[in-house]
């Protein structure tokens, strides 16, 4: 018997469920794990021991009742720490919420809770999910499991962090730009952005609201899909949640069959930037899909070379409205109340001292390009060019099932590297941003190391909006190949922390 | 399209309620000159006639019945708060003296 923090989220369920083993005992394996190795990773802001012992012992007493049990039911996950959780602090990886504890739960929450899965605590992140390295979080950066001295991906990198560092087997993460496929191609691990609207963003803390949205990461295709099929749904709390069933994504990941599929490799996403080896390994990946019986055609998609600086001018505007309700009136920090200076003053001063530099440069960035004299130049622009990237998607969904593309164009990057020069950052996203701007579903699944470095390279395959089983269908069938050819999964490689 | 200036930094600070220090002025003015250099690309569809896109669902005004329902104690609401009175979130003046 393999040790049970190796064990997937499927395999976890199982055993419990047989009785082979405890959901206590699982619980208490991650925890031990966690306090192994999590002063070297810091991928949790916090751990819930009690919490999460707490709700395996309820699982095990269900299990002796006789109930039955949900497929996920005693499985550890690992919580980004922008979902609101009752009794447990949420801090957005943010000075301005340190030592806040929200009254409610995320409807997120609320259905993990009610799947029976044990959040073992709250993940790592940029602040606010701004940036893509984690390197942004108030509480310090994250570690990549691969190497130490390398960045996690971000904004969730924490979540994808604690996934490779065997410390939960699955994940929560919020892709607004590509905060949950980047990390996960960084990682070596698996993360979908589901259609825009499909998971709620009730308790979900808002950064850019048109782009938000929440959805599972886990080791394996079908973890992810057995996560995705409890967290998404309507929700009425959510004016922006869609009325509509969710794909069968946990059939799609056990078909492991892309004969006759239509593929589209994105033209654009290549050339300048793209590291040689991430090309290397996204180009055998392209071939493999041929081999598995896909067929492989090349598209264009001209404007998703606007696609970064638009996505640069929306994400901002939205977030400077957004968090403008970090006011120091209602929650979080309060600084400079003496008595003699006004409540504008007070905010003022709590802002200056409870944002980052990067929360900061996108407040006064959306700002700028919200303000009266630049609006139609920029924002406006920018809208527009979020509708020509909607018109190539779908003419290039007129003619294949699913486009893919390398997930990032670099391998991970080393801490540090690129912390003054946001620019820099920010072409991390080259690739994820275009799905955000259209609301459309996009998985990131390992595709193996890259010569150069031998770091994880990540494949991204993108569906049209509510078609997320495409996703599974095609990384299902392209994950068994490969741990086929590999005689292993790609995290088996992974160095002993 | 023109670049950002320190002076409009400040301005921008000030309506968006942070206090920024001198040397943070100099550094975000720096950095955010080059970022809207980068973004400016966008202007070139400013001339061409496409509809903006505000969402990717086509949405609108998602109305739900005026019912009663269970919702958050004045407690739980207020648990969060830096400072209460009576029931209420306690604020410094938001007026001036005369």
């Amino acid at each position: 018997m393999t040790e049970l923090i190796k064990y997937t989220a499927a395999e976890t369920a199982t055993a419990i469920a047989k009785g082979e083993v405890t959901a206590v005992e699982v619980a208490q394996a991650h925890l031990d794990r966690i306090d192994a190795v999590d002063k070297k990773v810091n991928a949790f802001l916090h751990v819930d021991r009690e919490g999460a012992l707490a709700a395996a012992r309820a699982v095990d007493a269900k299990r002796a009742s006789g109930a039955e049990l949900g497929p996920l039911a005693g499985v550890p996950l690992a919580l980004k720490d922008v979902f609101t959780t009752e009794g447990i602090p949420t801090t957005c990886g943010s000075k301005i919420l340190e030592g806040w504890v929200p009254p409610y739960d995320a409807t997120l929450t609320k259905r993990l809770k009610g799947a029976d899965v044990v959040i073992l605590g709250k993940t790592n992140m940029d602040e606010f999910a701004m940036g893509s390295s984690t390197e942004n979080s108030a509480y310090g950066p994250t570690g990549n499991p691969w190497d130490l001295t390398r960045i996690p991906g971000g904004s969730g990198g924490g979540s994808a962090a604690a996934l490779a560092a065997f410390e939960a087997p699955l994940a929560i993460g919020t892709d607004t730009g590509g905060s949950i496929r980047q990390p996960g191609a960084v990682t070596g691990t698996v993360g979908v952005k589901p259609t825009y609207g499909s998971v709620s963003r009730y308790g979900l803390v808002a950064f850019s609201s048109s782009l938000d949205q929440g959805g599972p990461c886990a080791r394996t295709v079908l973890d992810t899909a057995l996560l995705h099929e409890v967290i998404a749904g309507h929700d009425p709390l959510d004016s922006t949640s869609v009325d509509a069933p969710v794909p069968d994504v946990v059939a799609a990941a056990k078909m492991r069959d892309v004969r006759g599929m239509r593929i589209g490799v994105v033209k654009e996403f290549a050339g300048e930037g793209y590291q040689a080896g991430v090309m290397q390994r996204f180009e055998e990946s392209v071939e493999l899909l041929r081999e598995l019986g896909a067929e492989v055609v090349e598209v264009s998609c001209p404007s998703f070379t606007l696609a970064m600086p638009a996505y640069y001018l929306i994400a901002p505007s939205e977030a400077s409205s957004n968090l403008a309700r970090f006011d120091a009136m209602r929650y979080g920090l309060r600084v400079g109340d003496d008595g003699t200076r006004s409540a504008e003053q007070v905010t003022a001063l709590t802002r200056e001292a409870g944002f980052g530099a990067e929360v900061k440069r996108r407040i006064i960035l959306g700002t700028y390009a919200l303000s009266s004299g630049y609006y139609d130049a920029y924002y406006g622009s920018a809208q527009k060019v979020r509708t020509l990237i909607s018109r190539d998607f779908d003419a290039a969904f007129a003619g294949v099932d699913v486009l893919v593309s390398p997930t990032t164009p670099t391998t991970a990057f080393r801490l540090g590297e690129r912390t003054d020069d946001p620019l820099a950052m920010y072409l991390a996203d080259l690739c994820t941003i275009p799905s955000n701007l259209a609301g459309n579903a996009a998985m990131s699944l390992p595709c193996g190391l890259a010569p150069e470095d031998n770091l994880p390279v990540g494949l991204q395959i993108i569906a049209p909006a509510m078609a997320d089983d495409r996703l599974y269908r095609v990384g299902g069938a392209v994950e068994a190949a490969l741990n086929d050819k590999w005689g292993h999964a790609l995290l088996e490689e992974a160095p002993a922390l | 399209m023109p670049g950002i200036t320190r002076e409009e930094v400040a301005h921008l600070a000030r309506l968006s309620r942070l206090e920024l220090q001198a040397e943070e002025l100099d550094h975000f003015a720096e950095q955010l000159d080059v970022i809207i250099g980068a973004v400016a690309r966008v202007s070139e569809v400013a001339g061409q006639d496409v509809p903006p896109t505000s969402h990717p669902l086509p949405l609108t005004n998602v109305m739900r019945a005026d019912e009663v329902r269970p919702s958050l104690t004045p407690e739980q609401a207020l648990s969060g708060a830096p400072a209460s009175e009576d029931q209420r979130f306690r604020v410094p003046q938001i007026l001036g003296e005369d």
